[in-house]
């Protein structure tokens, strides 16, 4: 700054001022001012789920599992939605469901990742037959439906939650490796990424310092979509009776455990199902914002 | 062509406009990109809007069909074409008037044809839909046209598909497509940018004899000076969105006036300062044969270069000419023939290479914008090279991160913490220079580095390039499809053709004939300043017979 300016290139075509140094929360708290009505429900909502998860024990006087009252008791003022079929708080296994099946879903959705981008990012900045071998074995893996193939191998092993976890983590992983294949073959040929090969850099600093920083962005996207689609799919296990098993709460089971009460036109079952959906929407608002952000910036170059 | 035919019809004003303002949204501001123009266009005319990127010329020609780009908007003055206010029609009068009135010829046809319709489907397309012809007449239109515009087998050519069609032919295609309803007024923005000198003297051929046959009126925009010249009437020098200078051609080319004007027009007097070149050859290209699968791309090229020299290699797109620095660096190894480097055989395939080898060949890139990581600070872009090879860490390696940025003249408090994002074009070249100079190379690939940068700041990194070979004694192999380009900084040219290099020699030889056939061409076709030098051109190669390109056949 204080250098004569004589010593700056004095470059005709004009610089684009640089953008002031607002970095880390005050950026945050400035993008979340502008962020649209319905990016902002979906965080509140989402930050209310992960409350709830974390303080359950807390909110409710009752435990997960333990027996309160009658069997399918009305709701009132002692147990405000009522009992479900054992005679358990209904209000609390809900809040204890929050817990069991955010937690479940967000650790599988982050092996998801895991897996999926690594092999993904990998497979397409080596290429050749690696490449080959992996989109192959991806391809198979997607050509049976997921949710019978995660039935199937349920089936074929014990059902505890690690194995859940790494069930859909893997089968789920196979989407995330598609996406980041081909968002990495859009970087992948930038000049600066033939620059870092030819300077003879490893495999590992290109795909870590070359190319993620630059497909952050749409895998933040997928990973918020991701994380409804794990969801959906351990709550449709559970409701099967294949997922998270009693007496652990879980929204998909209590769906199922509660459906009869449907037929005496009581709404309480589908209360878990109603959690699930406002979870996914909310989810859904924040990414159509992130998404929009971030394709916003693209259309700059 | 000539001005003074044009005079006679003065007084008919085809497009007026007053006060033009348009502002353009960055960051979610809007800034004024045009900032209250008058511009007048009578029938029949060509005015030639010339000036540097950002300069708002693009924006202009759209404005003329009273559309501004998502993002712009039109926020003052009036525009009046033909009697018809603009800015007070409806939007369905204005869409009336597009393309069957004013007609727009884009830079790039490639992009603005739709890859999955042919060239007479989308040619008839704007005619039919608006019911002025029907679909059997708008195709023997076409033929016409196409004949005319001297596109080959032109009852045929039509019913080709885009990528069936080379670069310059597509871009008559355009050409022809704009005519198709007979509009008054044509916009051509760098129609010719994209396309190979000696197919783009065809191009401005075929587009100069069609508006005049069909007295079009013409807004002609580029940054070319050379281009312009031939192709217009009247000038208007742009420069941050306000008019610079206005005048007719001939005035305007000899006599400018204003300080902006004679510095453009003195932007190719450049010429390097005498090298002090190595006898040892750094680098030898030892009859070097490459393909890509089975289809050959160089046969059995030889070339040397020298610390302190810069070997030229020219030629149009499609000749080898990146493929031999792409043997080079090692990303292609050679089918046959090796690569020395100081008289040691360098392995074909880069990642065989040692980190030294590495190191003492860098490389420079044609886009700035995608050599250098946009996630990465400028701190991180120079200082890896000098981590990785050098081993610098810490202080040391923040001094010589300022000292680099300090020989390629950007201050270093101001830059070392931007983002690729806060830089302009030329600057980003010279961080791309600086990172390639912190490798502490001996040898440099310059691949088309001053192609996507205006000419005036082209100028300065070809200094800056000069400069830096002095002081450090490195060799360049500059790869170009740039005539001027070579004049200014070549010791030696290799010209290539096909895969073959057709003529090889110190810079005086190339340029003094006599030129090999293929030469000669590549040198007759780079515009010149002078406003005849078209038509002589053409008169010559008429005699020779020689028109028709051999990129186009």
């Amino acid at each position: 700054m204080n250098q004569p300016v004589s010593k700056t290139a004095q470059t005709a075509d004009a610089a684009p001022p640089p953008t002031p140094r607002v970095r880390g929360w005050r950026l945050a708290w400035r993008e979340l001012r502008k962020a649209p009505w319905t990016a902002k429900i979906g965080l509140f909502l989402i930050f209310c789920y992960v409350f709830i998860a974390i303080f359950a024990p807390v909110l409710t006087p009752y435990g997960e599992s333990q027996v309160v009252g009658q069997e399918f008791e009305p709701w009132g003022s002692q147990y405000l939605l009522g009992t479900d079929a054992l005679g358990r708080d209904m209000l609390t296994r809900l809040l204890y469901g929050a817990r069991n099946t955010i937690g479940i879903a967000f650790v599988t959705t982050c092996f998801a990742f895991l897996i999926g981008g690594t092999c993904g990012i990998l497979a397409s900045v080596l290429g050749g037959w690696i490449d080959q071998i992996l989109s192959r074995v991806i391809d198979i893996l997607m050509a049976i439906p997921q949710l019978i193939f995660a039935l199937l191998l349920l089936t074929i092993f014990a059902i505890y939650i690690p194995v859940i976890i790494v069930i859909i983590a893997v089968l789920d992983s196979t989407r995330v490796f598609r996406l980041a294949r081909a968002v990495t073959l859009n970087v992948a040929v930038m000049d600066f990424v033939e620059a870092a090969r030819l300077r003879g850099e490893r495999i590992g600093w290109i795909a870590i310092r070359e190319v993620l920083p630059n497909i952050t962005a749409p895998l933040v996207a997928e990973f918020g979509l991701r994380f409804c689609f794990v969801f959906l799919t351990i709550a449709a296990l559970s409701f099967l009776g294949l997922g998270i098993q009693p007496p652990t709460a879980d929204w998909g089971s209590m769906v199922r455990d509660n459906a009869t009460l449907i037929t005496y036109e009581d709404i309480t079952p589908l209360l878990p199902a109603a959690a699930i959906a406002l979870l996914t929407v909310s989810v859904n608002f924040v990414v159509d914002w992130f998404l929009h952000k971030t394709s916003g910036l693209r259309d700059e170059h | 062509m000539s001005t003074e035919k044009k005079s006679n019809d003065k007084d008919d004003v085809l497009l007026e406009m007053k006060g033009l303002r348009i502002e353009g949204q960055a960051e979610e501001e809007w800034q004024e990109i045009v900032k209250g123009l008058d511009l007048v266009l009578h029938r029949g005319e060509v005015l030639g809007l010339i000036g540097e990127s950002g300069a708002g010329k693009s924006t202009i020609g759209l404005a003329a069909m009273a559309f501004a780009r998502p993002g712009c908007r039109i926020t003052g003055g009036s525009i009046v074409f033909d009697g018809i206010d603009l800015m007070a029609a409806s939007e369905s009068t204005r869409r009336r008037l597009r393309g069957v009135r004013i007609a727009y010829v884009a830079q790039s046809a490639a992009a603005a044809f739709n890859p999955a319709h042919r060239l007479i489907d989308q040619f008839t397309e704007t005619p039919v839909q608006h019911g002025i012809k029907n679909r059997s007449e708008a195709e023997a239109d076409a033929k016409d046209l196409y004949g005319r515009l001297l596109l080959p087998d032109p009852d045929n050519i039509g019913y080709r598909y885009p990528h069936q069609v080379s670069g310059g032919q597509l871009q008559r295609a355009m050409t022809a497509m704009a005519m198709a309803c007979q509009p008054d007024l044509i916009i051509f923005d760098e129609p010719t940018t994209a396309l190979d000198v000696t197919t783009q003297i065809e191009v401005l051929a075929t587009i100069r004899d069609i508006v005049d046959q069909f007295n079009t009126a013409a807004i002609y925009i580029t940054h070319d000076l050379a281009v312009v010249a031939q192709m217009a009437d009247r000038i208007m020098v742009l420069r941050y969105g306000e008019l610079v200078e206005e005048a007719d051609t001939r005035t305007m080319m000899s006599h400018p006036t204003a300080d902006y004007t004679k510095t453009l027009w003195a932007v190719r007097s450049f010429r390097k300062t005498s090298p002090n070149i190595d006898p040892q050859p750094l680098v030898r290209v030892d009859h070097v044969t490459a393909a890509y699968g089975n289809v050959e791309v160089l046969h059995d090229i030889s070339f040397e270069i020298r610390s302190g020299g810069t070997v030229a290699v020219v030629g149009e797109s499609g000749s080898g000419k990146s493929t031999a620095a792409r043997v080079i660096t090692g990303l292609l190894p050679p089918k046959e023939g090796r690569i020395l480097f100081r008289d040691q055989e360098l392995p074909g395939d880069y990642r065989k290479r040692t980190k030294d080898q590495l190191r003492h060949a860098q490389m420079i890139y044609q886009m700035p914008d995608t050599a250098v990581n946009p996630r990465q600070r400028i701190r991180d872009i120079i200082g890896r090279p000098l981590g990785f090879y050098l081993g610098l860490q810490g202080k040391e390696r923040d001094r010589r991160i300022r000292d680099l940025l300090e020989m390629i003249e950007l201050d270093p408090d101001q830059f070392i913490e931007r983002y690729p994002a806060e830089l302009s074009g030329g600057q980003k070249q010279r961080i791309c220079i600086a990172r390639a100079l912190a490798a502490e190379p001996d040898f440099i690939i310059c691949d088309e580095v001053t192609s996507a940068l205006d000419q005036v700041v082209a100028e300065e990194i070809l200094k800056l390039l000069d400069r830096l070979q002095r002081e450090l004694h490195l060799g360049y192999m500059f790869i170009t499809h740039d005539l001027a380009t070579v004049r200014a900084i070549a010791d030696e040219v290799v010209v290539m053709f096909q895969g073959e290099i057709v003529e090889h020699g110190p810079k005086h030889e190339i340029f003094t004939p006599p030129h090999h056939e293929y030469t000669e061409l590549l040198l007759s076709s780079v515009p010149e300043m002078d406003p005849d030098w078209l038509d002589h051109v053409l008169e010559e190669r008429k005699e020779k017979g020689i028109m028709g390109s051999v990129s186009d056949s």
